[in-house]
Parts: structure tokens; sequence; C-alpha cells
């Protein structure tokens, strides 16, 4: 009998202590973020998209190498002389056309190798993380600031020079062995 | 009432009839599921420490009226396996069962269904039709999850209707009448005329009734508590266990018809407990349109005063949802056979004592 009553008794008393403590929390602010609306800072050292700036980047192709999967694509062309390309934040002067430069976020797995080796620190981690796509396609990142006419415009360039160069080779051989064959 | 005011305007009994029947409907509990539904999600939100709904309208204001609207354009669909003519009836008669309790609930001195001396026995007796139409709907369903809420749910309300009766049965001992309407109409002026408070009648009783009032309003809410399935009672439902009870299999508008059924119930029974013991649209203060002299206001505060009642102790349903745990099926009849109906008995002989005296 005495039990019956007890449990009655505990039965009562501890809907009670749980109604008061769930009363209490429904005054505690929501520890909810609103997502799209507010978001939250990230740590200092996030890695999330990667980010080129073509301004400073001299194509020199260490973190193509560097990166595991590799997920970033470089071609450069070399500049031909009396083309002045500027010279990069720390001082480096920039001898290459960089007409490529692809990174494929599908591919990227964010371990942030390819940051350490550029020697002008221009690819680096941004903190932008929304940028997901429907075509697979869509996550290939172009960087390059050239235009594409510019592209092909810089490579025909060093074509001609190369073939100019060539020529002028060729014709400065031929002249010293046609000297040799006059003499003998 | 209400179906003479209709009558004399539209003179036809038929029409009148209809019209008097769909105004609870329109007017009050359409309105008061929507508002249910947003408060249960936003009580629940924030004892959790989250927000519920935001994004809808101003911090998820019109969060439900989106549902109803994406419930009312969902594919009916009727799987090949299913009783067709039981699928479709069951939430018609599930509706049907809460909804005709609104007939004899008194919302204002003004304005009751249907003024009949028997009131609360009718409730009683119509609410029976939910069983029958849950039964029916986990039959139907030809899903065993369905059928597994469905004999719950039977077998709970079964049980569950005995302490309540034995309440109720307490309460018309000692008020003398089964009328809603006299029942309120006794318990007027304060609050201190309210049943729970012993009733109007000043008297030694009055102070001797009051322990046993308690406990009777005790057994009451967590016997309604059970018979409306609500948490810590929802083992038909059980959504870890049963998917989601009788009504799984059930999509768009049928379902929407079993929600609304459950809303509407949670109100039925809310609005039965302040009728019985919180003196049912009375205001606990006395009325400003008395004091005033204005004839009118009086209904609109009754209104008020018994929309307030209700949705108070529904906000109290909530609140114990998202405190207590599920009931285990043995813990839930041992609840109901071992402890409400025997203290429901013997507050039901104490009061009766009392009152000879």
């Amino acid at each position: 009998m005495k039990e019956y009553f007890n449990n009655i008794y505990t039965a009562l008393y501890t809907i009670f202590v749980g109604m008061k403590i769930t009363f209490r929390h429904l005054f505690i602010p929501a520890v909810t973020i609103q997502y799209p609306d507010v978001k939250l800072k990230l740590p200092e050292r996030e890695r999330n998209r990667l980010y080129v700036n073509m301004d400073d980047c001299i194509g020199c192709d260490q973190c193509s190498r560097a990166c595991p999967v590799s997920c970033i694509e470089i071609e450069t062309v070399k500049s031909i002389p009396g083309e002045d390309l500027g010279k990069t934040s720390n001082g480096k002067k920039k001898v290459l056309w960089v007409t490529k430069f692809n990174i494929d976020f599908a591919k990227c797995c964010y371990c942030q190798l390819c940051v350490f080796p550029c020697p002008t620190e221009c690819i680096y981690m941004t903190d932008v993380y929304e940028f997901s796509e429907y075509e697979r396609e869509n996550l290939i990142y172009d960087f390059v600031t050239l235009t594409p006419e510019e592209r092909e415009q810089k490579k025909l360039n060093y074509e001609k020079f190369m073939a100019e160069k060539a020529a002028a080779d060729a014709a400065a051989k031929q002249a010293p062995k046609e000297e040799p064959k006059k003499e003998s | 009432m209400i179906y003479e005011f209709f009558y004399n305007l539209v003179g036809n009994e038929i029409i009148a009839g209809f019209i008097a029947a769909s105004l609870p409907l329109l007017l009050f509990i359409l309105p008061f599921a929507l508002i249910a539904v947003l408060l249960e999600r936003k009580v629940a939100g924030h004892m959790q420490d989250r927000l519920g709904p935001m994004r809808v309208g101003y911090h998820g204001i019109l969060q439900t009226v989106a549902d109803i609207i994406k419930l009312l354009q969902k594919e009916d669909i009727i799987a090949r396996e299913n009783d067709k003519m039981l699928f479709n009836i069951a939430p018609v008669l599930v509706f049907t069962g809460s909804y005709a309790a609104f007939a004899a609930i008194p919302f204002t001195s003004a304005y009751i269904g249907a003024n009949i001396d028997l009131g609360i026995f009718y409730i009683i007796a119509v609410t029976g039709l939910v069983v029958a139409g849950i039964l029916m709907a986990g039959w139907a369903s030809n899903n065993k999850y369905s059928l597994l809420g469905a004999m719950r749910s039977a077998a709970q309300i079964v049980s569950y209707e005995i302490p309540t009766i034995l309440v109720v049965l307490t309460l018309v001992m000692f008020t003398g009448t089964t009328n809603l309407m006299t029942l309120s109409e006794n318990q007027t002026a304060y609050f201190w005329n309210w049943n729970i408070f012993g009733g109007p009648e000043l008297s030694p009783a009055k102070f001797l009734l009051i322990p046993s009032m308690v406990i009777g309003f005790f057994v009451i809410y967590i016997s309604t508590l059970a018979e409306v399935n609500r948490t810590p009672f929802d083992i038909p439902e059980a959504e870890s266990e049963l998917v989601s009870g009788y009504h799984t299999e059930y999509s768009g508008m049928k379902f929407a018809m079993f929600f609304l059924a459950e809303y509407a119930n949670m109100f039925a029974v809310s609005a039965i407990v302040a009728a019985l013991f919180f003196g049912g649209y009375h205001s606990p203060f006395g009325y400003l349109g008395n004091s005033l002299g204005v004839e009118w206001l009086i209904p609109v505060e009754q209104f008020f005063c018994f929309t307030f009642k209700g949705v108070f102790f529904v906000f109290v349903q909530m609140w114990l949802r998202w405190t207590l745990p599920r009931l285990r099926v043995d813990q839930l009849m041992t609840a109901s056979w071992k402890y409400l109906i025997p203290i429901a008995f013997v507050n039901l002989l104490i009061v009766g004592i009392i009152t000879l005296i």
C-alpha cells in the first residue's frame, strides 16, 4: 500500500520536475543559426575553395606538381622579347604567359599542398564553401585573365617568333657552311 | 439557439441546420487547427532550444497555410491491397466523431450548437466513433503497423474512457446536471465559484471538496490525454516503432482529415475539462460588459475566456508531449487500471459522501 502511494507521488513529482525543466527551456534563447541568412565565422586557417591571383602568377607550375590528385592544369607560353609582362607584388619578373590555369574542384581534396610551394603566394584558400553545381563540368574553374583570342595570339606570336628565330638560325648556319666550301 | 437565429433568418429548417452545423467548423476548428499546429511546432522548437518554422512569413506564421495547400495538392494514394470502402470511410468517421463533440460544447452563453440536456453524455458517446474510425483505418490499410497501431489505440481509448467517465460522473453527481450549458452557468461570476474550487455554494463542504476536485481534474486530464492519443500516451502512433500508426497509409486530404481530427479532439477534451472544472466560458474576474453596461460585449468576452482556457490546456498537452517519453503498453494499462480507475472510484465515493453531508 505504501508502495502504491509512493508510486503516485513519484510519478506526479517527476512529471512536475520535467515540466519545470522544459518550461525553463522555452525561454532560453535558441541556439539555431539561420544558415543562409546568418553564417558562422569560419576558423582562421579554413580550407575551402582555392583562388588564384593571376596578377601575381608567374606560371612556375609548382602548385600543379604539388597537387596529389592532379587537379591543377597549367600551360604556359614564353613571352617574346619586347613584351613587358610586369612584375609580381613581391618583385619577381614575369616571363611566361599563362594560357591555361584550370582547377577542377570536383577532384580537389582541399589539402592546401599547392599553397605552400607558390613562390609569389598567388594561390590561396578563400572562405567560399557554397559552390555546388548541377554539372560536373561547371566545377572546372578557369583562372586565366586573358581572353581566348589573346591566348591564341600569344601562342601564335611565340610560334612565329620561334619560326623566325629558326629561320634566322638556319640562315646563320647556312652562311658559315657555304663559306668554308668557297674557301676550299 | 444559433439554430433558431438562422431559422428566423433563412426560414428553412434544413438550410438553417446546415449553416448552424458548419459554423463551428469554418469559424473555429479550421483556424484553431492551423494555429495549433504552428503552436505545437513552435513550442516543440523552443523547448528544445531550436526556433521551429522560421521561413514562411514572419517567424513562420504562414507555415501551416503552406502545409495545407501542399496537402490539398497531393495525390490521393490508395494501395491495391487496401479495402477501398473502409479506407475511404475511416477518415470521415474519425473526423465526424471529433467534430460532432463540438455540437454540445458551449462556446459562449449565446452560442451552443445544440443545447441538449444530455450534453456531456452525448459527447462521451459520440467520441466513441473515433475508435471505430481508427480501427477501420488500421484494418483497411492492410499494413501490419497500421493494424497494430489501431489495435493499441482501441485498447487504449476503451480503457481510458473509464476513468474519464468516472470523473465526469463525479461532477454530474455533484452538480446534478449533464447539460454543459447549465454546468457552465452554475460556475458563474468569479473564479472561486469554479468546480475545481468546490462549486458555487459557500459552505464547509466547498473546502472539503477542493482536494477531491483537484484529484478529479488530474485524473480526467491524464485520461483525456490518453484518449486523444497524445504523448506520453501516443503508442498508437509511436513513430519510432509503428511508422505513424493507423494513418501511415494515408496521403493528401485524408491524412489532413486525421490531422484535423486530432487537433479538434485536443481542443474538445480541453474544452470539456475547462467546462467541467474551470467555469467553462466564464471569465474569472467578472465581465467588462456588465460594468460598462454593454450587452453584446459579454458573449465576446466569454468566447475569449473559453478559447483562452481551451488553448491553455492544449498548450499544457504540448508541454507534456515535449517533456515525457512514451509509455510502454503494459505501463499504459497499469496506469489506467491500477491507478486512475481506483483513484477515480474512491474520489467518486468521497465526493458522494461530502455532498450527502
